[in-house]
């Protein structure tokens, strides 16, 4: 069994975290790109040699760096992600921050796609030194009204890209705010797959489109089971179904169903956590009652079980955003996650017990696992 | 030829150099002449649609330059400035 490396990226830099083999003690590597604002860090599992990094600085504009030597060295590629050069000043969009890297399916080498803000979905077919936009999303007629541009406080983003492991042309990818779309034809035509889903925010709770996606997952042993966590509950869908299932009702009342991200287990489909905060009146987005818990599922959001040991017992107001927690990627049950205030936090046991390995990095945007 | 002042954060692309030396009798011009000698940085300060991105300004001799097709003189010294935008 190895044991993961950690990528954290925060919004003043890059750091990495290695354990010994019981995974009680982690090591932190870093900063890289200190003062850099580090958006998501992504391990390619068909080539693990490369990794690729989306990056800003508070002056600078986007970019991409990649690594093919597991992070060691990083170079800036070629052709980052840029929308194409439009002649109406009103569609003029320009990246400002390239917000989520998804790597392609396992058939399609050196594919990634990368989702960005204001919400663009791009592609590149060598292993993320060129970017392209993909005009069937981008240009798609209705794409004005998906991806209007609202300007939420990071801007509106495009994430969640998720490639079904059987079809290299079955994409869904999440904009918040705008909602899930569905392509199956490898990213030329796309619909909205919003059916179920609350939208309280709206006049229309029942639009097509609109909607807040925080984090989409999909389960990648059985791919016809994705999980959201919306800005408006916890949800599951079971395809070929179109109607989302608030799967989020069976959470206590009082802590509610509101969140940022939602991990599962690599390998029971059935399996989930997420991570509450308050998500009432003015939406705090920080852990209910200052008590930080994960919740866990073990039959598909049927019921769920508080799991806090070891976190901070009162008075602890953590903000954990959605790139942010992640799980092992085999069957270890390692869990972690990271805050806004720069702690990260790590279970060994599937949630039930939990330990601080990090404190006093900068705010975190994104907690990755790669092998290492 | 013009002498470019580089601010600290796009020294990356000059390996350090805080002066670079570019030729063009646009800005436009200067900066394609800039983004052949360090491939990347042209992208950093200007966007897509051709435009100044939020943060950065740049000066030919002391006048702030919006549009990219503003002349630059022979010998003009030209300043890429990164501007203060906080914690």
């Amino acid at each position: 069994m190895t044991t993961p490396t950690l990528w954290i990226g925060t919004r003043k830099g890059a750091f990495a975290l290695r354990p010994d083999r019981r995974r009680r003690h982690w090591t932190l590597r870093g900063p890289l790109f200190l003062g850099h604002v580090i958006q998501h860090i992504v391990q390619d599992p068909r080539a693990p040699n490369t990794l690729l990094l989306g990056a800003k600085t508070g002056h600078l504009g986007p970019t991409v760096y990649r690594s093919l030597d597991r992070g060691r060295k990083w170079l800036e590629v070629s052709t980052p992600p840029a929308f194409r050069k439009s002649e109406s000043a009103e569609a003029a969009r320009a990246v400002e921050r390239v917000f989520w890297l998804t790597p392609g399916h396992r058939d399609q080498p050196g594919v990634w796609y990368a989702g960005t803000s204001p919400a663009g979905l791009f592609r590149s077919e060598d292993s993320g030194s060129t970017w392209a936009p993909v005009s069937g999303f981008n240009d798609h007629p209705m794409f004005p009204q998906w991806a209007p541009g609202w300007k939420t406080p990071d801007g509106e983003l495009l994430h969640s890209i998720l490639i079904d492991p059987r079809d290299a042309r079955h994409i869904y990818l999440a904009i918040s705010i705008g909602g899930i779309f569905e392509s199956t034809d490898g990213g030329s035509n796309w619909a909205p797959l919003n059916e179920g889903v609350s939208a309280d925010f709206l006049p229309d709770p029942s639009v097509a489109f609109g909607h807040d996606p925080h984090c989409v997952v999909m389960h990648p042993r059985n791919p016809d089971r994705l999980y959201q966590q919306n800005h408006c509950g916890i949800y599951r869908l079971d395809r070929p179904a179109r109607r989302w299932e608030r799967i989020g009702r069976a959470m206590p009342a009082k802590v509610g169903d509101i969140g940022f991200p939602i991990v599962l287990h690599p390998q029971d489909p059935d399996t989930a956590w997420v991570l509450p905060m308050d998500g009432t009146s003015v939406w705090p987005r920080t852990s209910v009652g200052g008590r930080p818990a994960v919740y866990r599922t073990y039959n598909g959001g049927k019921s769920w079980q508080r799991r806090d040991r070891g976190l901070p017992r009162s008075r602890a107001w953590l903000t954990v955003l959605r790139q942010a927690m992640c799980g092992d990627l085999e069957a270890r049950s390692g869990l972690y996650f990271g805050t806004t205030g720069g702690e990260v936090w790590a279970s060994i046991n599937g949630g039930d017990s939990w330990h601080c390995i990090a404190q006093r990095l900068p705010e975190i945007h994104s907690v990755t696992a790669a092998v290492h | 030829m013009s002498s470019v002042h580089i601010a600290s954060p796009l020294r990356d692309y000059t390996r350090g150099a805080a002066t670079v030396a570019a030729e063009g009798s646009t800005v436009a011009e200067l900066l394609a002449d800039l983004e052949r000698r360090y491939p990347g940085m042209r992208f950093r300060m200007i966007d897509e649609q051709q435009r100044i991105r939020p943060h950065i300004r740049i000066f030919v001799a002391t006048r702030e330059i919006r549009d990219l097709q503003q002349p630059v003189a022979p010998q003009e010294p030209v300043h890429l400035l990164c501007a203060l935008s906080g914690g």
